[in-house]
């Protein structure tokens, strides 16, 4: 049989295969249920988007922070309590009139996750690890709805080391007058990979 | 190795499908296959280099069309196998005997030390950065040309870059180096240095967007100073 014979599992082989490999680490003492469960519970419920939301609106408050976060990231964001597993050395790229910035992962699926999480199906499928890095402008047109102008430049950041990039989008216009929690409410998750914009002040949360 | 995970630049994949308020996980075996990286890492079956190179050697259809934590679960299977510590056979019996009996308990066992491990991987990290005496070789400004060869095993040299020219834009130290750890060879670290490439270099002039550039980061031993081009300053 050729290797690419391989039948591909249908949901229950794969679960099943799944379970069975955790029994068997289980019983070698090697894996438990509460370590699945705890590792399950910080990624759905303490570490997300919210807390790269929680640094860029930081960032579009204090001067001094931001100009922190661009030359160490890393350690801008242990100033908030914010790192770990995934963001060990982690670097941010700034959006401009005439830059936009986007990450990606060619070879498999490297992302911050002390900022981020874990990464969207999307993040890690064929179809943005191909494109992106050769038709960006029209991945994001088109496949994101979101139109770079021809006279910004794109920059694409493939992860190809332990460093994990992200992205500080532009603060939207007519948010003077919003504190920090408002702000962090209009980063979205996107707007920090590069392939969405940032909420505007009519989306934000009543102040 | 030459493979189909080295996406890069490989036309044919289709539009991007992203989800509307995706969860974290889609089904409960995901959780079990995200966290087998971090207890099997513990368990010294594989580093970071060497889990994505369990993934590389999957059946290039099956990693196409198969969803990332079913990749997570076979790199598991692989270095768990090559490890002794799981016995195919087995595998093969409990798979058979979870299909029929898929709400069948997991066995029971407690073990605080391992969730003091996992909250304390989580904020501390693993780095990958290591002390060397090395001197760099590059610096910021450098124009470089990656090598163009097909390295056997692990590499994290994408071959959408390999014999491009770039110029270096940052320098960070040196890190455990893939193409030794990733076959299971030392860390023996290598300086890292984040290189630009213009999306004309990569793609041709035709293709490659004027007004776009593409940042990758490589260690030393993939780089060579680039020849001086005519007219250059």
């Amino acid at each position: 049989m050729a290797p690419t014979d391989t039948p591909l599992r249908t949901q229950e082989e794969i679960a099943a295969r799944v379970k069975a490999l955790e029994a068997l680490m289980i019983e070698k003492g090697i894996m438990t249920v509460e370590a699945v469960d705890r590792l399950a519970e910080i990624y759905e419920n303490e570490v997300g988007p919210q807390l790269g939301a929680q640094v860029v609106a930081r960032a579009w408050t204090d001067p001094e922070f931001k100009a922190r976060l661009l030359a160490n990231a890393t350690e801008a964001c242990a100033e908030l309590g914010i790192g770990g597993l995934q963001g060990e050395d982690m670097i941010v790229v700034e959006n401009t009139d005439t830059v936009h910035n986007a990450i990606v992962c060619t070879l498999c699926s490297c992302y911050p996750w002390p900022v981020l999480g874990l990464p969207p199906n999307w993040y890690k499928a064929p179809a943005y690890r191909a494109r992106i890095v050769r038709e960006p402008r029209k991945v994001l047109a088109e496949d994101f709805g979101f139109t770079v102008p021809d006279s910004v430049e794109i920059r694409v950041w493939d992860s190809s080391a332990e460093l994990r990039y992200w992205v500080l989008p532009q603060r939207p216009a007519g948010t003077e007058d919003l504190g920090p929690f408002e702000l962090a409410a209009l980063v979205t998750r996107d707007s920090m990979i590069g392939v969405g914009p940032v909420g505007t002040s009519a989306t934000a949360p009543a102040a | 190795m030459n493979g189909v995970f080295d996406l890069g630049g490989t036309d044919g994949m289709g539009p991007v499908r992203t989800e509307e308020n995706e969860p974290v996980f889609h089904a409960e075996w995901e959780k079990a296959a995200f966290a087998l990286f971090a207890t099997n890492f513990r368990a010294g079956l594989f580093n970071v280099d060497m889990f994505r190179h369990g993934i590389e050697q999957m059946d290039p259809a099956e990693y196409l069309l198969s969803n990332y934590y079913e990749h997570w679960a076979h790199t598991a299977e692989h270095y768990a196998g090559k490890a002794g510590v799981i016995d195919p056979e087995e595998l093969e019996k409990r798979t058979a005997f979870y299909l029929e009996n898929p709400d069948a308990p997991l066995p029971g066992r407690t073990d605080p030390e391992l969730l003091a491990f996992v909250d304390g991987a989580v904020k501390g990290g693993a780095p990958a950065a290591r002390e060397s005496d090395k001197v760099a070789a590059f610096a910021v400004g450098d124009r470089v040309v990656v090598a163009g060869d097909s390295p056997v095993g692990h590499t994290r040299r994408a071959r959408y870059i390999r014999g491009r020219t770039g110029v270096v834009t940052a320098t960070h130290g040196t890190f455990i180096y893939p193409d030794s750890a990733g076959n299971g060879g030392p860390e023996a670290p290598e300086h890292v240095y984040t290189v630009k490439f213009t999306a004309e270099e990569l793609w041709g002039p035709e293709v490659g967007d004027p007004n776009g550039v593409v940042y990758f980061d490589v260690w030393e031993p993939y780089i060579s100073p680039a020849p001086a081009t005519e007219g250059a300053a």
